[in-house]
């Protein structure tokens, strides 16, 4: 069928800030569905809050709105657009779900706008766990035993029934929120609570637990000829019990037989038939008893996500696009394989080599949370790998990873263990419970000798995976018989090794070398691997998209290269991390189409399956490949480009920028000197010192024993950083000696080699952002963003605002100076980024990164111009003068907010401190700062309340300001309460408040009201980065598990007090990218 | 158990050496790809295979064993079996044997650690070539390819070469299964070498199922009043069967004929129609193939190196009914009048998806009832 002429117009709902659960698979997708519409001469209506996404470049779309994703927003998009279809499909749970609630509204029918590529039938059949499973049982699919319930009192009938182990899932949520398991009433009564209030509408499902099974994914995609397909088989290495998002995980499926994967095949397409999903991707989970073979049907979600971003990187089949063009009419068949161009895409694709993904966490972020994995996703990004074998893609998919795993590093570390246990013992008790890390203790467990029964009976991990892993340490033991002879090593050895996906590093650990030697040794012997490509097909056709990933096999399947044109590598930012996510991605992509602008070949090195600068049509050339030291030489070594770019893939390829130059490679734009100059205090000291701009008082120590009287000396407060560190990691603010002892105590590493930096900390001083653009001769102010919150917050964590808010002319345009003579001193070829703080009007700089920083994106969006673009074209040799960069007069504010993974890690503190937590951004647009602050806090999800009660609890340096807020709150209508403290504090000042207990001073205490919903606004501050246990902490928990809106920071409070009044005074609506 | 030395030639003069596993001697056949990603117990045990060397593009082989349910004939005639990495433990609640043991009993080698997707590279590009797998212990590097000229003399070609004579039955036998209940009527087989699946298929729907050897003269056949008459799968080139076109002849039109594969190239020779040897073949479970009937797309499972010339068919009795979407080879062609209905892929699949199954279905109720 061809493809509709009735739509003209089509809006796609994005997903949102990232979030656990929801990051850059969505902007892949959706990047992919905005292509696919254009390319077939479709309207484009783009509508989502996150300016650090690919998609909302304006040229994607033909209409870009950066607003809320609420009803409201959308609606007035709508209006204003009157698209006639929408394709929800593409931006995660998040767009389904306000999807349904725009149909719910009666919006869709009000302005004839029809859902494609899941109707709403299908999506409710899917979504709602009830329906779903009487779907199943029609179509005669087995489900584990369950049952739903709206309050505690069922439930416990439903486990009256089932029997434990159970599991609780709440209904309508995102990564498995609220997802538990319970093997007693006590536990049950517990996690039911717990999943009834994390569901919006307050239902669980119990269900029996099919805890230690096999876990298998299918991604299936459907026409609108009821032609179905499945892309991808995933097997999860880690059983049933951990959430997918959080498993490791393996295409294709390895320890199925054809037999039960046909069964598994066919009950999918039964249950996408049924469920009705005319037309896109579909995933759909099952659980494998392993001892019977049993099948059941664990969920269903009718729209791309994050396994079928996997399931497209792992194939070739581009799932979003491939579901894009089937959502306007086409069929399968009418749709050519991209990769082969010669086949269909009506096929299912065959693969010959192992894919393996591997999540990475961030724990260490969130201290005092629990880090055992479970069915509620807690990691933050993930790395890829593809490899002949499994034991090959496993190895490159753990050093993908970038937290220091060259493969199976042996460990030594025993402070993990309970005292008491014999090393052993304490082995085989830490691979009981899944975690981040237990991957590499299931190595150590075979070294222990515990065998390989003795892990499956502890892990219920299938034996195929663990016979692999053993398969590792036994060849490590063959390794280390030549420890010390790395010359005598024979070729046929050193190739079996490498072909296991040993790393030179693993070589060079268990011989007793060194890396480089291995390396060296490789040269000589010419060992060096060939690189294969993802063809769809396993070879069956000829190919000609050069997707490629190593091998150790004698024959690549190198294509001749299509021009004469010089050539590019990026080298991209691999797995998101907290602080280094999707904002580097979009540098890339852009850096790579800039690079194609000016007629080089680019060529992307990247690992992250969830990215847009993996999708093989970005680049000339695709690398899937670890940013691993070795496997970039290795592609350097085969492409010889002209240059190298590491400045847009964040800290991760900047890391590897010293060790590039020193192997003479040419890094382009700003030198790795440079780079070093800005990373090493010494050398910035010397090079502020020589241009006359002022620092906060610092010292460095690198003894521990000098660290207590030089801090005493610098005097306090003052803020302790590590060095070399990525998004704040280990920095914090210490306000007198005693703590700065204990902080002592906690054994962070201070020496030569990793000195300990200490500043003076700026109190209350207004952080200010400025990137810029540097050709050597001139300078370009990319953006100037002022932050919401006070200096000391971590400016990845603090909202900011663009144009600044406060500062004056005078400062801005010293900003400015300040930042063209570091600049130029720097000898920067390309963007750099400042961070300066304002304290009482003096000017201080706190940090340079002569790189591509979080906010170009954001600044890019806000100001209309594709920066990173013209930052990379920059660094290939074009003058700023001759790229003509118009900026127009910006009429509106953009305020960036930031979005945190609190409510997923219970045990943690909410209070924003020097160290970065927040996983995604949002931007608000409006004619005031205060309307597009008050934006920016929809967008995030703890929108700004218009009346009601605020609580107030603040520290005593800001109770000065608390007096104004008050004022201005009870002039807006607002009820005020506050704990005794504050509010003897403001009563003194004729202020109106009323006290309430806190936690610990008897009840009814500040946690029942706010539980009882009488409260709808928390300002309650206290020192920065100070995590606190006991009343405050509960406090800000119950703020947080109910929604409400709070501030952690008298800046931020005074910030929202004005955009409370100003949204009620001012509505500018939705604004268009394109308008501007 | 453990590997030993072992090469694979190909006779354009490609040389492989790896792990053998499975029996440690030499054997020859025709080297063909398959890029099935599951399934190779099927595979392995389909008689189509025989005198061939299977290589599988998928990488790891042997992960889930061998069980006693997943076999589609009674033996393994493959030539041998090539595999990028050997799983020697396999992991399955139904696994009873390792691959290499049951290999190894039916005298069947295999070799492991070589590139497969350079060797289906070169199969796609050079076409199917014969190919020997031997043990090299005691050989010199030097030697191998000599010893490898020397094994393939005694490899045939596979074109003209007569293959079902060796797999079909050489006695007509009753085929069941438990529960089956066999009161539908008489469904005879002409056995090309037929896999179990075929089989299964007529028989859990009720009716007895008959296999008859390849020869038998079709007024025999007709002894056993049968409802309908399945020419079978079966390996090797159709132009090497003239006795069974000729029989199939004298059947077309009296009994309803569902033909696959071998049956279907034979059915077609029986009509008028050609075949000739494709360059590579169809192997794997991934085939797109649309039937034109409704314009609908089945994902099909395939194992044929030689099909029928589309513009050879009859034109006005027959019609062509399903066309292979990756090359537009003809995958099926029918006649109302003539009663039968002939299919190049496998809808019993086994291994391979169940798109294809609703053709058993579609014949019996449109044929037999």
């Amino acid at each position: 069928m061809p493809k509709r002429t009735d739509i003209k117009k089509i809006l796609l709902i994005g997903s949102g800030p990232i979030v656990i659960g929801q990051a850059c698979e969505f902007d892949y997708s959706g990047t992919q569905a905005c292509k696919a519409l254009k390319e077939e001469g479709y309207e484009v209506v783009l509508v989502n809050s996150n300016p650090a996404t690919i998609m909302t470049d304006p040229e994607f779309a033909h209409r870009t709105y950066i607003e809320p994703l609420t009803v409201d927003y959308l609606a007035d998009v709508i209006a204003k657009e009157r698209p006639q279809a929408i394709l929800p499909t593409m931006g995660g749970q998040t767009a389904l779900n306000l999807a349904m609630a725009l149909s719910e509204k009666g919006i869709l029918k009000k302005y004839q706008v029809e859902l494609i590529g899941a109707k709403e039938r299908a999506i409710k059949l899917a979504e709602s766990r009830e329906s779903f499973k009487e779907v199943l049982t029609q179509v005669g699919v087995d489900f584990p035993k369950s049952g739903l319930a709206k309050n505690l009192e069922q439930g416990v009938q439903v486990v009256e029934r089932i029997g434990f182990p159970v599991v609780i899932r709440a209904s309508f949520t995102l990564g498995g929120t609220g997802a538990a398991f319970a093997y007693n009433i006590e536990e049950f009564r517990i996690e039911c609570a717990k999943g009834l209030e994390a569901s919006p509408v307050s239902e669980v499902l119990i269900e029996e637990s099919v805890l230690g099974w096999k876990e298998y994914e299918l991604e299936v995609v459907r026409d609108s000829k009821d032609n179905v397909v499945i892309v991808c088989s995933i097997e999860n290495f880690d059983p049933m019990g951990v959430h997918t998002g959080d498993s490791i995980t393996v295409a294709p499926a390895q320890t199925l037989t054809d037999q039960e994967y046909q069964q598994m095949r066919d009950a999918s397409l039964r249950i996408i038939r049924a469920v009705g999903v005319d037309t896109g991707g579909s995933n759909i989970q099952f659980a494998v008893d392993p001892k019977t073979g049993r099948q059941v049907a664990i969920e269903m979600n009718p729209r791309v996500s994050r396994s079928s971003a996997l399931a497209s990187k792992a194939t070739g089949f581009p799932i979003a696009r491939i579901a894009t063009k089937l959502a306007i009419g086409y069929t399968l068949d009418e749709i050519p394989n991209d990769i082969t161009k010669k086949t269909p895409s009506c096929f299912e694709p065959s693969i010959d080599y192992v894919v393996t993904k591997i999540p990475r966490f961030a724990f260490e972020k969130f201290p005092n949370s629990d880090p055992k994995l479970s069915p509620a996703m807690k990691s933050v990004g993930e790395a890829m790998a593809i490899g002949r074998t499994f034991k090959e893609s496993l190895q490159k998919a753990m050093r993908s990873l970038e937290n220091k795993w060259w493969g199976f590093n042996p460990i030594s570390e025993r402070r993990k263990l309970r005292s008491g246990t014999s090393w052993v013992e304490g082995v085989r008790q830490y691979i009981q419970t899944p975690k981040a890390d237990r991957l590499i203790w299931l190595a150590q467990a075979f070294r222990e000798g515990l065998s390989l029964d003795e892990i499956h009976v502890i892990t219920h991990i299938d034996p195929w995976f663990l016979r692999n892993i053993e398969e590792i340490v036994t060849e490590e033991k063959r390794i280390s018989h030549w420890a010390g002879r790395l010359n005598d090593v024979p070729f046929e050895e050193l190739r079996h090794w490498k072909r296991m996906g040993f790393s030179d590093n693993g070589i060079a650990y268990f011989l007793k070398s060194s890396a480089e030697q291995v390396r060296a040794k490789r040269e000589q012997l010419h060992l060096k691997p060939v690189y294969k490509m993802v063809d769809t097909c396993s070879a069956e056709f000829i190919s000609t998209t050069p997707y490629y990933y190593s091998a150790y096999e004698k024959k690549g399947d190198d294509l001749p290269s299509q021009s004469k044109a010089k050539k590019v590598v990026i080298l991209g930012g691999g797995p998101n991390r907290i602080g280094q996510g999707i904002e580097f991605d979009y540098c890339c992509v852009q850096a790579s189409f800039a690079i194609r602008e000016e007629g080089y070949e680019s060529i992307m090195v990247n690992c992250n399956p969830e990215t847009v600068s993996t999708d093989y049509d970005i680049s000339n050339k695709l690398y899937f490949e670890p940013l691993f030291l070795e496997d970039i030489l290795h592609i350097i070594d085969k492409e010889k480009p002209e240059g190298i770019v590491v400045h847009f893939g964040g800290q991760t390829p900047l890391n590897l920028s010293r060790k590039l130059a020193k192997l003479n490679l040419p890094i382009m734009g700003t030198s790795a000197e440079a780079i070093e100059i800005a990373e090493d205090r010494d050398k910035f000291r010397a090079l502020c010192y020589k241009l006359e701009i002022k620092q906060p008082e610092s010292v460095t120590v690198n003894d521990p024993d000098r660290a207590l009287e030089a801090a005493e000396q610098l005097g306090f407060p003052l803020l302790v950083r590590p060095s070399f560190v990525l998004g704040g990691r280990g920095m914090e603010i210490i306000y007198n000696s005693r703590d700065f002892q204990k902080w002592l105590l906690k054994g962070t590493e201070i020496s030569e080699e990793s000195p300990l930096l200490i500043d003076r900390f700026l109190n209350n001083a207004t952080e200010v952002d400025v990137d810029a653009i540097c050709d050597g001769d001139d300078v370009e102010i990319v953006g100037m963003m002022e932050q919401i919150q006070e200096a000391g917050v971590h400016s990845g964590d603090s909202a900011c605002s663009l144009p600044p808010m406060t500062l004056s002319t005078e400062i801005q345009k010293e900003l400015e100076r300040q930042t063209r003579v570091i600049a130029l001193e720097l000898k920067v070829k390309g963007l750099i980024n400042i961070q300066f703080a304002i304290e009482k009007g003096e000017i201080f700089v706190l940090e340079v990164n002569p790189r591509a920083s979080r906010t170009v994106p954001f600044a890019s969006k806000a100001k209309g111009i594709p920066y990173a673009k013209i930052a990379m074209k920059v660094m290939m040799g074009k003058k700023l003068k001759d790229l003509k960069v118009q900026e127009k007069p910006m009429d509106l504010v953009y305020v960036k907010e930031s979005v945190f993974p609190f409510q997923r890690f219970t045990g943690t503190d909410v209070i924003l401190g020097p160290e970065m937590r927040s996983t995604g951004e949002v931007m608000g647009v409006g004619k005031t700062f205060g309307e597009a602050f008050g934006k920016s806090t929809i967008a995030a999800g703890f929108p700004l309340p218009k009346s009601g009660k605020a609580f107030l609890s603040v520290k005593d340096d800001d109770k000065e300001v608390a007096k104004n807020i008050a004022v201005q709150l009870s002039k807006l209508g607002f009820e005020l309460c506050g704990t005794r403290g504050t509010a003897e504090a403001l009563s003194q000042a004729n202020i109106k408040i009323s006290t309430v207990n806190k936690v610990n001073e008897g009840r009814p205490h500040v946690v029942d009201h706010i539980k009882n919903g009488e409260i709808q606004l928390v300002i309650n501050t206290s020192a920065l980065g100070v995590h606190e246990v006991g009343a405050a902490f509960e406090l800000r928990r119950a703020t947080l598990m109910r929604n409400l809106c709070y501030f952690t920071t008298i800046a931020s409070a005074k910030a929202g007090v004005q955009a409370i009044s100003e949204m009620k005074k001012i509505n500018s609506g939705t604004h268009c990218l394109q308008d501007r | 158990m453990s590997f030993f030395e072992a090469a694979l030639y190909l006779e354009k003069g490609h040389l492989f050496e790896g792990k053998g596993f499975g029996s440690e001697i030499s054997k020859g056949g025709e080297a063909v790809f398959n890029t099935g990603m599951s399934g190779y117990q099927e595979i392995y045990t389909d008689p189509s295979y025989l005198n061939q060397i299977v290589v599988m593009g998928s990488s790891q082989i042997g992960n889930t064993g061998i069980n006693r349910q997943d076999l589609e004939s009674s033996s393994l005639l493959l030539s041998g079996v090539v595999v990028r990495e050997y799983c020697p433990v396999p992991s399955n609640w139904r696994s009873v044997q390792t691959l290499s043991d049951y290999l190894a009993m039916a005298k069947v080698p295999a070799i492991g650690e070589v590139d497969t997707r350079e060797i289906t590279q070169i199969l796609r590009d050079e076409g199917a070539q014969r190919a020997v797998i031997f043990p090299t212990k005691g050989l010199k590097a030097s030697e191998f390819k000599v010893q490898a000229e020397q094994l393939l003399k005694s490899v045939p070609l596979m074109e003209g070469l007569d293959l079902v004579s060796k797999v079909s039955c050489k006695e007509p036998y009753l085929f069941s299964e438990e529960g089956w209940k066999q009161n539908a009527g008489t469904i005879v087989v002409y056995d090309f070498g037929v896999k179990w699946n075929i089989l299964r298929h007529f028989g859990k729907r009720g009716f007895k199922v008959q296999v008859v050897p390849f020869n038998m003269p079709a007024e025999e056949v007709m002894k056993y009043s049968p409802k309908a008459i399945l020419l079978s799968n079966g390996p090797g080139d159709p132009a090497t069967v003239p006795n069974s076109v000729g029989q199939i002849q004298k059947l077309i039109g009296k009994v309803p004929m569902l033909a696959i594969c071998m049956g279907h190239q034979l059915l077609a020779r029986a009509v008028g129609a050609q075949t000739y040897k494709l360059k590579f073949g169809h192997h794997g479970i991934n085939h797109p193939v649309k039937d034109l009937s409704n314009n609908k797309i089945i994902i099909t499972s395939q194992n044929h190196g030689f099909a029928v010339r589309a513009e050879t068919l009859p034109g006005k009795e027959v019609q062509l009914n399903h066309i292979n979407l990756n090359d537009g080879t003809v995958e099926g062609f029918c006649s109302e009048s003539l009663k039968f209905y002939s299919v190049q892929f496998h809808p019993e699949s086994a291994p391979g998806p169940s798109d294809a199954s609703y053709i058993f279905e579609h014949f019996i109720r449109g044929f037999i009832q």
